[in-house]
């Protein structure tokens, strides 16, 4: 660090020169030392200084899930500061300095919400220190808000921005033991605030990793096989090379991982128009690969084949199912499936890499920065601290940019093409082509009640994919998946297939999908026990308890979902009488540590067309809910996404390759078609969790529960087009 | 080629192969960053600007049909972002990730010299061609009846 010895006479001075001035020594020396940056920061976290005022760094991704916003107000109401006087500044990815930055699994309130407290109220504690030692009084005498400290007696009061020399002198604070504010007397906290760059997106500021510009940056376009992992075995690089703009043509060699850099051929050109222009005219060969045997066709037939053999693995049995169904009242059978999907964010992928002198510096959209320095490192050999990563602002990333292909392919682009720094960006052909989709799933389900309407047996056969009996990426199953430790006879079985495809997690990886499955099935049982759905559902919950593993993990707690269950269906009018042709229908489901109840209205036409009339949630994250506004926000969208993706969502897998390739083919559902969300919060004694993916679940199946009440028609296999739901 | 168009109230000159998409004479030769690449075929809307007045998608618009003609951007919108729609955006909190918002507030601004006060079928019909895959479609209604000048004339559209 730079420091200025400086007499006392010229402190003025040398403070407004050095914009602020941080004093280190003793004004009793007559002499003060000024360190050059003038800034007090107590962590890496806050930043004081006269000159920038309250800069607060947040460390994780932003993607759209709005934490760029949420943790700040932590750390600013701890702080004690106003959030208009409050500058956020984002990270770049250093994980020694700030701990884990990533946006993914919900986890970023969860596992900080403890963590940025303590780190804002350091920042106080050592401001008010400084206070107190300025006019020699205790510091109980003094508090702390609006960025000044008030000596409560006299009513004298400091700025934090005059107290930056001082509290830089004293000595760090534990923060283990720092007293954090009280939740009564939260200011900043539980509030309802805009998102910090809406007023940069609005007016169209560059923010995006698309939106990233390097000097002397070239732009790329890199084509890869239609059928996942084959070679280049030749391209027209010569013809290529001709083309107005191109500056380079090359193959750049792949390994055989879907998430590492696959073979392709890579253009640079000027601009991105006339590399992609150029791409019109590359003709590639490509290697035979056994995944071009492959189909969403075939996959369905195996997995009917499969689901009557012996199964890879059986993951949960409790009780006797077969002695169980056999003494039921009523037995259901039904068989559900869903397809592949894909995420499908705004933004294309995209990423800004030079790759020169063994060093690489990115400014990248990802959504696990540190991961993706990983593959950079092992990719090409490199050390990781060669590796410098710029977070950019996320156009959305639902789980797809937990996936860093696009870095690996931006930094060996940049590396063969001699170091220039190129921005890749992909076409929306590449992305839906190229993406980790979520998987398909086929569920054979048994299950009995008895004359009570009581479940006492549930079997399901889940055929998914993988190897041997390991999962492919998100198309697992926990043993713990509701409804296991709620049925007392209860059997999970699972076949395992071998397949070729990409697959990764998607918002709510596993619960997107198995909600609609296993709520949509309960609400057959319901049907067959002839109770309310509602009903049905809180006596299979039981008595509020929280429901463990025999080792006492994987808690389930059946009071907070009654609770939520509850509201929703008060909310709803739950029980109401409603037009012909209309139905209520209600779900649940828990993941991310969020209990989540909702209730669709539903109205089916005779040409069998399906109007979402409206949705109600009702959701448990704890408390406090951070930023209400994004809060309700992020629900009112999950919602929303969850019947886009239960409309017409579908990826098919053809000859090994993905047969839609845009929007025309992969229809996103559109604004008329978006129902209002009533969104509900229940207040809870517990500490607060993640709003990001929770919230979508239920929905897929509150909403095929509603057409079945409208119509008697079960919706047992996605998109719902599958399903006819015309008036005889 | 050189091209001549008029740019939020300014000439610009770009010289680019005629099939350029305005889209990409935008963001690139004249590195205006706020209309956004979303699909490349007029799916998304991610990329609407105005052309004399009418929202168009600038991904679909070569830069030889574009040539001589006035194109408003999200920069040009406002000065410094005081357009109702941008304030009603900020107000109401409406972005998630935000990509597709610069795209949806131009269409709602066409909309709105139209149509001052529209009703949300107005609005739904104005937006179908905006994707927003975060899926804030309620957020959007409700700020542009806010910069509309009034609240939504519906009340079932409220949702929170």
């Amino acid at each position: 660090m730079d420091t200025l010895l400086v007499d006392r006479r010229s402190f003025l001075k040398v403070s407004l020169l050095a914009g602020g001035g941080l004093i280190l020594a003793s004004e009793m020396e007559g002499r003060a030392e000024v360190r050059a940056d003038g800034v007090f920061a107590p962590n890496p976290f806050i930043k004081i200084s006269p000159e920038n005022g309250i800069v607060i760094v947040s460390k994780n991704p932003e993607v759209g899930q709005g934490i760029k916003t949420s943790l700040q107000q932590v750390i600013a109401d701890e702080l004690g500061v106003d959030w208009k006087d409050v500058t956020i500044e984002q990270a770049d990815s250093e994980e020694a300095k700030y701990g884990p930055q990533y946006a993914g699994g919900s986890t970023a309130t969860p596992t900080n919400w403890d963590k940025l407290r303590q780190v804002g109220a350091a920042g106080r504690v050592l401001l008010v220190r400084a206070a107190a030692q300025t006019w020699d009084v205790p510091e109980a005498e003094c508090e702390a808000a609006h960025a000044t400290v008030r000596h409560k007696p006299t009513g004298r009061t400091l700025r934090y921005v005059d107290l930056v020399a001082k509290a830089a002198a004293l000595p760090p604070v534990d923060l283990a033991t720092v007293p954090l504010k009280d939740a009564r007397d939260y200011a900043v906290i539980g509030k309802p605030i805009s998102g910090v760059d809406n007023p940069k997106i609005v007016t169209g500021k560059p923010l995006f990793g698309i939106d990233v510009k390097v000097p002397g940056m070239l732009h790329a376009v890199y084509e890869k096989s239609p059928v996942f992992l084959a070679r280049v075995a030749s391209a027209n690089l010569d013809e290529i090379k001709k083309q107005p703009g191109v500056k380079d043509a090359f193959v750049v060699e792949g390994g055989d991982k879907h998430e590492g850099l696959a073979s392709g051929v890579a253009i640079v050109a000027d601009t991105w128009w006339n590399a992609n222009s150029a791409r019109k005219k590359l003709v590639v060969k490509w290697a035979d690969h056994p995944t071009a045997q492959q189909s969403s066709v075939g996959f369905e037939t195996r997995a009917r084949e499969l689901s009557t053999q012996a199964p890879t693995k059986i993951l949960r049995s409790d009780g006797d199912f077969d002695a169980a169904v056999t003494g039921g009242a009523r037995v259901v059978e039904a068989a559900y499936s869903y397809p592949f999907i894909a995420h499908a964010s705004l933004e294309p992928q995209n990423c800004t890499a030079q790759f020169k002198d063994g060093k690489v510096e990115f400014w990248a959209p990802t959504q696990l920065p540190q991961p993706g320095r990983k593959l950079v490192a092992t990719t090409f050999g490199i050390p990781e601290d060669a590796i410098t990563i710029h977070m950019t602002r996320i156009g959305g990333g639902f789980g797809r940019r937990l996936r860093n292909d696009f870095m690996a392919e931006a930094a060996a682009i940049s590396r063969q093409a001699g170091g220039v720094p190129i921005k890749l960006v992909w076409t929306r052909e590449d992305d839906m082509h190229h993406d980790f989709y979520r998987p398909a799933g086929w569920h054979f389900l048994k299950a009995a009640v008895d004359g009570t309407g009581k479940v006492v047996a549930w079997k399901n056969r889940f055929v998914t994919f993988g190897e041997g009996e390991t999962f492919a990426n998100s198309a697992g199953i926990s043993d713990s998946e509701f409804p296991a430790r709620f049925v007392p006879n209860f059997r999970l079985e699972t076949t395992i297939m071998p397949f070729g495809i990409p697959t990764g997690p998607l918002r709510a990886p596993g619960s997107n999908a198995l909600a609609f499955v296993f709520q949509s099935f309960l609400d057959e049982l319901a049907t067959a026990a002839g109770a309310d759905p509602v009903k049905f559902r809180l006596d299979l919950l039981g008595e509020p308890r929280v429901v463990t593993n025999p080792d006492g993990k994987t808690p389930y707690d059946a009071g907070r979902m009654r609770g939520v269950l509850e509201l929703v269906a008060e909310k709803s009018g739950w029980g109401r009488k409603v037009p012909k042709g209309t139905g209520l229908g209600v779900a649940f489901h828990f993941s991310h540590q969020g209990y989540f109840a909702e209730v669709a209205e539903v109205a089916v036409d005779a040409a069998g067309k399906v109007k979402v009339n409206k949705v109600w949630v009702a959701g448990d994250v704890g408390r406090p809910i951070i930023n209400p506004s994004g809060g309700t926000n992020q629900i009112q969208g999950s919602a929303i996404d969850g019947i886009s993706e239960l409309l017409r969502q579908e990826i098919t897998i053809e000859g090994g390759r993905t047969r839609q390739s845009n929007f025309h083919e992969y229809a996103l559902l559109r604004m008329p078609e978006a129902p209002p969300v009533e969104v509900f919060f229940k207040d809870s004694d517990h500490p607060p969790t993640g709003l990001g993916e929770p919230g979508l679940p239920p929905v897929i199946p509150a909403v095929c529960n509603a057409i079945f009440a409208a119509t008697g028609k079960r919706v047992r296999s996605l998109p719902l087009a599958k399903t006819d739901l015309r008036s005889a | 080629m050189p091209y001549t168009l008029t740019v939020n109230g300014k000439p610009a000159t770009v010289d680019v192969p005629a099939d350029t998409p305005l889209l990409w004479v935008l963001r690139d030769a004249l590195d205006l960053k706020g209309t956004k690449f979303g699909c490349g075929i007029q799916q998304c809307g991610a990329c609407t600007v105005h052309l004399g007045g009418a929202a168009v998608r600038s991904c679909g618009i070569p830069i030889s049909s574009a040539a001589g003609k006035s194109i408003t951007t999200i920069e040009g919108l406002s000065a410094d972002g005081s357009h109702p729609l941008q304030k009603a955006w900020v107000e109401i909190d409406v972005p998630q990730c935000g990509y597709c918002q610069a795209g949806q507030i131009m269409s709602a601004a066409a909309l709105l010299r139209t149509v001052p006060q529209p009703t949300d079928a107005d609005i739904d019909r104005a937006m179908a061609g905006n994707i927003c895959r975060c899926a804030t479609y309620l957020r959007i209604r409700q700020a542009i009846h806010t910069a509309a000048g009034g609240t939504a004339l519906t009340s079932t559209r409220q949702g929170e």
